[in-house]
């Protein structure tokens, strides 16, 4: 799992000021917000508006025009699960119910213990492979409710391997 | 120490190609590569031998040891031996020129770039020029194979004789539809064939700049493209001085944030200038007015990857293969419930039967084929009845479908088409951009005549309420999301009528 900061105005003007100066920034600036803090904070927008010379309403236009963009702090873990349909025709649906209800939670909810984070995306290009999810931008594939499962119980786990990989 | 490749293609690594890289590295010297795309295979290794690579798949970490036990090094028999890969059938019936390196060669390395004949396009593109390149690519019969098929040739003259101060390259890396993983497989296994595209078509129109808009849901991609990037850079393929030329061309990646819609390209150049992704009206043009308001190629990243071969072997070698206005090969990308899922790349011509049937040995479940969808979200269900249709634009426009960028879903006898209708419905509900009422109400509306039907109320009327919509949202749409939806959900009720039957009359049926 990323390990996010917690928003402060000075970071987040420090980041939107890194990414500015190139031909449409906007996107490039958001992405950089949501990679340090996790989600965009509504209290990034008035920021990039007045860098960008933008009104306020035009970003946050922007940012809840792409579903990408968050706009709450996400859990510890995030799993974003294929619901298209190549990972639909292996049964991505009942996966989808499963760990809904595994979580106690609907698409887009964080579990209770702000462990897991749900979210649905439209195809990771892993169609031969499906069903396919990114969990914490770790590609899973073939999945099933138990291959699932092992993977979210791993998940803290992972994390050390991959930061003592780095 | 042997050399093991090892791909760390993302459908690689969502099989486990990590583990089995770290466990197999204290006994040989690794090379990540990209996937050959022999999915059911994965992770495929391949050993390098005094007798050329031989292959082993599906390889789990847990199988090291007795591999090891049992002669990898030296390629010897094992139950997960493959043989040579380019014997396997599935490879052994391809045609791979857009793919030729896609899983051989290490992604990052120019020289293995070079030494499996890339460059040579680039090289010959700078000693031909502007005119020769467009020469080359108008006579190759090169379309574009992003979905709507238009010819390459002509799209880059238009820019070309556009006047302007600035130009741009725009590579369509959004690939947003179901079932399609070509442009991801390249920048993760073949990125330089990519910028030699792009660098190419620089030349040709006279652009400096190239963008290249990478959705975000490939992380993977995004990051070996930007190291390839820095590695073209490096080298002096791309900068001020193309390979020593008099051609300036450097390129930068932009991601995407989750729109289905960016794969639209004036909707995309919306977003790279910053903007909600909402379509633009045309005219103009982004030929003539795109990107900043300047003339702008946008190009499908396999339209752009197809350039280097054309240049390097020329215009007629790519000509010959292919059937009527469909030149040169497709990268198909069969997906889904399949039981040999992959990429294949053939000449166009071969026929979706052959796909699913034949070369994908039928589903993955062991159960029926029922359908098909091809071309992603906006494309059509086709039954086995119509599995003799050839994979060419026209003979998919012909039956009432769409070939896309070339993604084949199969499913099979459990697949309920009146969902999958509905799902249609929902999906552009939920991506469409809001530019104009008939996609953006139809598609709610849609979705809620859709409700009713499997609900089995007034089960005719609302047929005929959908089929009233669909004509409007293919009439009224701005664009192909809209006009193109009716598509799946025509083709279903069309050819699987009886899943839109009240639910006590479908068991008889
Ligand atoms: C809703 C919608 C989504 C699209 N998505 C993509 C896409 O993901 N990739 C792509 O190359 N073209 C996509 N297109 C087609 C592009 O608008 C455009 O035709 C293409 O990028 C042109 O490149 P080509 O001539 O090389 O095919 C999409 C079109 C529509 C209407
Ligand atoms: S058809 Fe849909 S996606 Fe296309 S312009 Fe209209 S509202 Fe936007
Ligand atoms: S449809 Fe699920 S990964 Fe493509």
């Amino acid at each position: 799992m990323p390990a996010y900061e917690p928003w402060t105005e000075v970071r987040g003007t420090e980041i939107i000021a890194a990414h500015a100066d190139q031909e449409g920034a906007t996107l490039p600036i958001l992405h950089a917000l949501q990679e340090t803090f996790g989600y965009v904070a509504p209290e990034a927008v008035p920021l990039v508006a007045a860098r960008l010379n933008l009104s306020r309403a035009e970003v946050h236009g922007i940012v809840t025009f792409y579903h990408e963009f968050r706009r709450h702090p996400p859990g510890r873990h995030v799993l974003r699960l294929c619901r298209a349909e190549a990972c639909q025709s292996v049964g991505a649906e009942a996966l989808g119910v499963h760990i809904c209800e595994r979580l106690g939670i609907d698409w887009h909810g964080t579990s209770a213990d702000g462990n897991v984070t749900l979210e649905p995306v439209y195809c990771l290009g892993l169609c031969a492979t499906g069903p396919a999810a990114l969990l914490d931008g770790k590609p899973l594939g073939r999945l099933d409710a138990d291959r699932l499962d092992a993977a979210l119980e791993r998940a803290p786990l992972e994390r050390t391997f991959l930061e003592r990989t780095r | 120490m042997t050399r093991i490749f090892v791909p760390r293609d993302a459908a690689a690594l969502a099989l486990g190609s990590d583990e089995v890289a770290v466990a197999l590295a204290p006994h040989a010297t690794i090379v990540r590569t990209g996937s050959r795309g022999l999915f059911w295979l994965e992770p495929m290794i391949e050993v390098e031998t005094p007798a050329g690579r031989i292959a082993y798949g599906p390889v789990e970490a847990s199988d090291i040891p007795g591999l090891l036990a049992a002669g990898l090094l030296d390629g010897a028999a094992h139950p997960k031996r493959l043989g040579p890969p380019e014997q396997i059938p599935f490879l052994a019936r391809q045609t791979r020129l857009t793919f030729a390196r896609c899983g051989v060669v290490d992604p990052l390395s120019l020289e293995d770039y070079r030494a499996h004949g890339g460059i040579k396009g680039l090289e010959r593109a700078i000693e031909v020029g502007p005119v020769g390149i467009l020469d080359e690519v108008t006579r190759s019969g090169l379309r574009g194979r992003g979905g709507a098929g238009f010819p390459t040739g002509i799209k880059w003259k238009t820019t070309a004789d556009a006047a302007s101060d600035r130009k741009y390259i725009v590579c369509n890396a959004d690939e947003g539809d179901s079932g399609t993983y070509a442009d991801r497989m390249l920048m993760e296994g073949d990125p330089f064939v990519l910028i030699e595209g792009m660098a190419i078509n620089g030349i040709a129109v006279g652009a400096t700049k190239g963008y290249v808009y990478t959705r975000s849901e490939y992380p993977h991609a995004v990051a070996a493209f930007d190291a390839a990037l820095a590695v073209a850079r490096a080298a002096g393929v791309l900068g001020s001085s193309v390979l020593g030329s008099r051609y300036t061309f450097d390129i930068e990646q932009r991601v995407g944030a989750g729109a289905y819609i960016c794969g639209e390209e004036t909707s995309l150049l919306e977003s790279l200038e910053g903007r909600r992704g909402q379509v633009r009206a045309k005219p103009p043009l982004p030929a003539h007015k795109g990107l900043f308001q300047r003339p702008t190629v946008v190009n499908n990243l396999i339209t752009l990857a197809s350039i280097p071969v054309i240049m390097s072997e020329g215009a007629q070698a790519y000509h010959d293969f292919g059937m009527g206005r469909s030149r040169g090969t497709m990268p198909i990308q069969l997906a889904g419930n399949l039981r040999f899922a992959g990429l294949f790349e053939a000449g166009f011509g071969v026929t979706l039967g052959e796909l699913v049937n034949d070369i994908g040995g039928g589903t993955r479940s062991g159960r029926p084929v029922r359908a098909v969808q091809v071309g992603g979200p906006l494309g059509a269900y086709f039954p086995p009845a119509l599995f003799d249709t050839q994979f060419d634009y026209e003979a998919f426009a012909a039956r009432g479908g769409l070939m896309g960028h070339g993604g084949v879903v199969v499913f099979d006898e459990t697949v309920d088409l009146a969902k999958q209708a509905r799902f249609a419905m929902e999906f552009a509900a939920i991506e469409s951009c809001g530019k104009c009422t008939p996609c953006r109400i139809g598609s709610v509306r849609g979705q809620e005549v859709m409700d009713k039907i499997i609900a089995g109320q007034a089960v005719e009327a609302n047929i005929t309420l959908l089929r009233d919509l669909c004509e409007t949202m293919k009439f009224g749409s701005l664009c192909a999301l809209g006009g193109f939806i009716p598509l799946p959900v025509l083709s279903a009720l069309t050819h699987f009528p009886e899943d839109f039957l009240p639910p006590v009359h479908r068991a008889a049926a």
